[in-house]
């Protein structure tokens, strides 16, 4: 479903990613950790087409299409989804009137009706309510005043809208405390089940693995994977760090 | 204005326009024209062909002199290329006004068709009147309105019909001495409306003109006073729209609000000049006690506009409100804001600033508060809000406070916000286009005046920010 190969990606002509492989299945999880600057984050904004991340080498392919050619936008509607680490504001712009018109962008491009404020008021309400968030977001900014943990539950709401093929989730969990995280987990793999989308999910903590079905994890150091294995590696990494690899 | 434009979705409202909707030409030879440029004689002709009374055609040539003697304003916007001696300062479009828009001639009539006026008539309007060149060319009025002495004329038949008002009301909001466009219009002035509604008397639905400018080096000059006596309301809303030239056009306006005790009055103006229209207005409310002024003034298009939306706080307990929103888009620079001079105890006013700019185009917040020795207990506030699309536009304010009381509460607030790179992958990251993304952006940011604004006006002024959004992206 999603194949890089051989990927580098520059910053401000700083090397981050060099020579990045990775192969995803549909329907597969896959975890990566690693140290802070190990290039986990850009990883995620490579793969997006952020305009700040140039990709100097390689290639991505989404479902046989060679997507470094598209914006981001037509990453989007092709199915990819980033859950951000910190997401941005939209002030005016209330969460209700988003996850709609977002919505219907997707609508519009397979040729569906899009829906109307009423008949989408429903559809918000259940997804909102479904992370444990009051209905009242609905009319607020997006992510305007929002804390920490309403903003990770914000993106979350945004993936289970859009049912993307991918997603790629950028360490949710910072900033979340217990309860929330296991809400959190527990949502993805809903959306999982339901869509069988596939998942790159980037974290620091081991403790978000305790609730999360997966198929590997990968440490990233230097720009690069340096171990792939299983849930075996979880409990290494809870003894030693990452200084062995 | 039109229903029908609301059911055209926004791609297809993307591909259609990729240019300034408006900018269409009639051709349409005009009945009378007093030929390029000013003097005396033009004065002279004009009057004489309105067969004004004499004071009116003192009034003008006494305001001519002014303006020849006062030198451009050497601050606001670039003023110096207006070829004024190129300038039409008088063309009549039709024979007369009409009651009935059948009698309207054809060429005209469909031009308001065009731009959708009849239909929102009949739909949400106590009143219309649209002017074309320098003439009302159509006026009417609910007759429930009429029968409780409500009149809602062109303001050249108005003068006919009721001299006594403007004997005591013309010209004293705004004197020709106020400012050399001032003394321009006053000079010239042709069209606009009249609106005089009686004591007690609230009117639900807004009243709206139209003002359309056709031939090219075309100058638009017309002159509304309303007033509104003791304790009723009105609600007057203006569109002005002009056909793209490579010449220039010259719009300016005066209009006088005279608010009496207890009064409301909200002026609404949605104007869209096309891009070669020098847009320079004066426009001024006077409240006496308890009354209410609410300027809302939209301003998208032209290439230099100057209005500063003023009220002058007469009476106690007073109250003003402008809110002001600016688009500057390429080659466009928008010098807005607002003034309120508060003269009297308890009075207070509330001005909100938003601006705009993209592609290079520049807006400019310019206000006033002022508190006059003796004027207690006021209360005022500023917030002026600017948005940078990019890099490369502009944005200034310009705000001045004068306060001669001790006990005033005064508020300035500013914000400058530019759409960063980063916000604009968070909204493409949910599938939004870049130019969906700027415009979601962009109407969140007015989201707080387009949301008081009616229903239509709403939609309206969303599909005007959404035509500026789609103009040159990327």
């Amino acid at each position: 479903m999603l194949s890089i190969k051989n990927l580098s990606v520059s910053i401000n002509d700083e090397k981050i990613l060099e020579n990045f492989n990775l192969e995803i299945k549909k329907g597969e999880t896959h975890i990566i950790m690693g140290p802070n600057g190990s290039g986990k984050s850009t990883l995620c904004y490579a793969i997006m087409g952020h305009p700040k991340y140039k990709i100097t080498s390689g290639k991505i392919e989404f479902n046989g299409q060679n997507i470094l050619e598209m914006p981001t936008d037509e990453r989007a509607r092709a199915g990819l989804f980033l859950a951000f680490q910190y997401p941005k504001e939209v002030p005016g712009i209330t969460f209700g009137n988003f996850l709609r018109q977002s919505s219907n962008v997707k609508l519009k491009e397979s040729g569906e009706k899009v829906l109307s404020p009423m008949e989408y008021f429903k559809i918000a309400k259940e997804l909102i309510e479904k992370v444990d968030l009051d209905k009242s977001m609905i009319g607020r900014g997006v992510n305007e005043g929002f804390s920490g943990g309403e903003k990770k539950r914000a993106e979350i709401v945004q993936m289970a809208a859009l049912k993307p093929k991918l997603s790629l989730i950028d360490e949710i969990d910072s900033g979340l405390d217990i309860d929330s995280l296991k809400k959190v987990a527990q949502s993805i793999e809903e959306i999982k089940s339901e869509t069988g989308m596939s998942t790159i999910l980037i974290t620091h903590y081991q403790r978000l693995l305790n609730y999360m079905n997966f198929d590997f994890i990968h440490i990233m150091k230097n720009g690069k994977i340096v171990k792939t294995g299983g849930k075996e590696l979880v409990e290494d990494l809870e003894k030693n760090g990452y200084q062995n690899f | 204005m039109t229903n029908k434009k609301q059911k055209i979705s926004n791609q297809e409202l993307a591909d259609q326009i990729d240019d300034y909707k408006f900018g269409f030409k009639t051709n349409h030879q005009a009945k009378f024209d007093t030929g390029v440029g000013l003097n005396e004689e033009v004065i002279r002709k004009i009057s004489a062909h309105k067969n004004e009374p004499e004071w009116m055609l003192n009034n003008r040539l006494k305001a001519l002199r002014i303006f020849n003697e006062k030198p451009l304003p050497n601050w606001g916007g670039n003023l110096k290329e207006i070829e004024f001696e190129k300038i039409h300062y008088y063309m009549q479009p039709a024979d007369k006004q009409n009651k009935d828009w059948e009698e309207v001639p054809k060429e005209i009539k469909n031009t308001f068709d065009k731009l959708g006026i009849p239909q929102a008539e009949r739909k949400y309007l106590a009143g219309v009147g649209a002017q074309f060149e320098s003439e009302m060319v159509y006026h009417n009025l609910q007759e429930t309105l009429a029968k409780k002495g409500v009149l809602f004329e062109g303001t050249d038949a108005a003068l006919q019909k009721y001299p006594e008002f403007f004997k005591e009301y013309f010209g004293k909001v705004i004197p020709a001495r106020d400012n050399k466009f001032a003394a321009l219009n006053t000079a010239v002035w042709s069209g606009g409306s009249f609106i005089y509604v009686p004591k007690g008397v609230y009117i639900e639905l807004p009243l709206q003109a139209y003002f359309r400018i056709n031939a090219e080096f075309m100058g638009q000059f017309e002159r509304t006073l309303i007033i509104a006596d003791e304790g009723s309301s009105v609600h007057y809303v203006e569109g002005c729209t002009a056909p793209t030239y490579s010449s220039q056009s010259l719009h300016s306006a005066v209009v006088e609000v005279i608010c009496k005790k207890g009064a409301k009055v909200q002026y609404t103006t949605i104007q869209n000049w096309s891009n070669n229209v020098y847009n320079l207005v004066t426009k001024r409310a006077r409240c006496d006690e308890n009354a209410t002024m609410f300027w809302l003034d939209c301003n998208l298009g032209s290439r230099l506009t100057m209005k500063y939306p003023s009220v002058y706080l007469m009476g106690r307990g007073s109250k003003a409100e402008i809110l002001s929103v600016a688009f500057a888009g390429k080659g466009q620079h928008q010098d807005a804001g607002a003034k309120v001079i508060h003269a009297a105890p308890d009075t207070s006013s509330t001005i909100t600033a938003k601006s705009l700019s993209k592609d290079g185009g520049r807006s400019t917040y310019r206000g006033l508060q002022q508190v006059l020795p003796g004027a207690t207990g006021v209360k005022s506030r500023v917030v002026c809000d600017a948005l940078l699309l990019d890099d490369h536009s502009r944005s200034d304010t310009y705000p001045t406070m004068d306060v001669q009381e001790n006990d005033a509460s005064m508020a300035h607030e500013a914000t400058v916000t530019k759409i960063s790179e980063d916000q604009l992958f968070y909204l493409q990251s949910r599938g939004f286009s870049e130019a969906e993304a700027g415009a979601l952006i962009v109407n969140g940011f007015i989201d707080p005046i387009v949301k008081i604004l009616p229903m239509e006006y709403a939609l309206e002024m969303n599909k005007l920010i959404e035509m500026e959004m789609s103009r040159s992206v990327g």
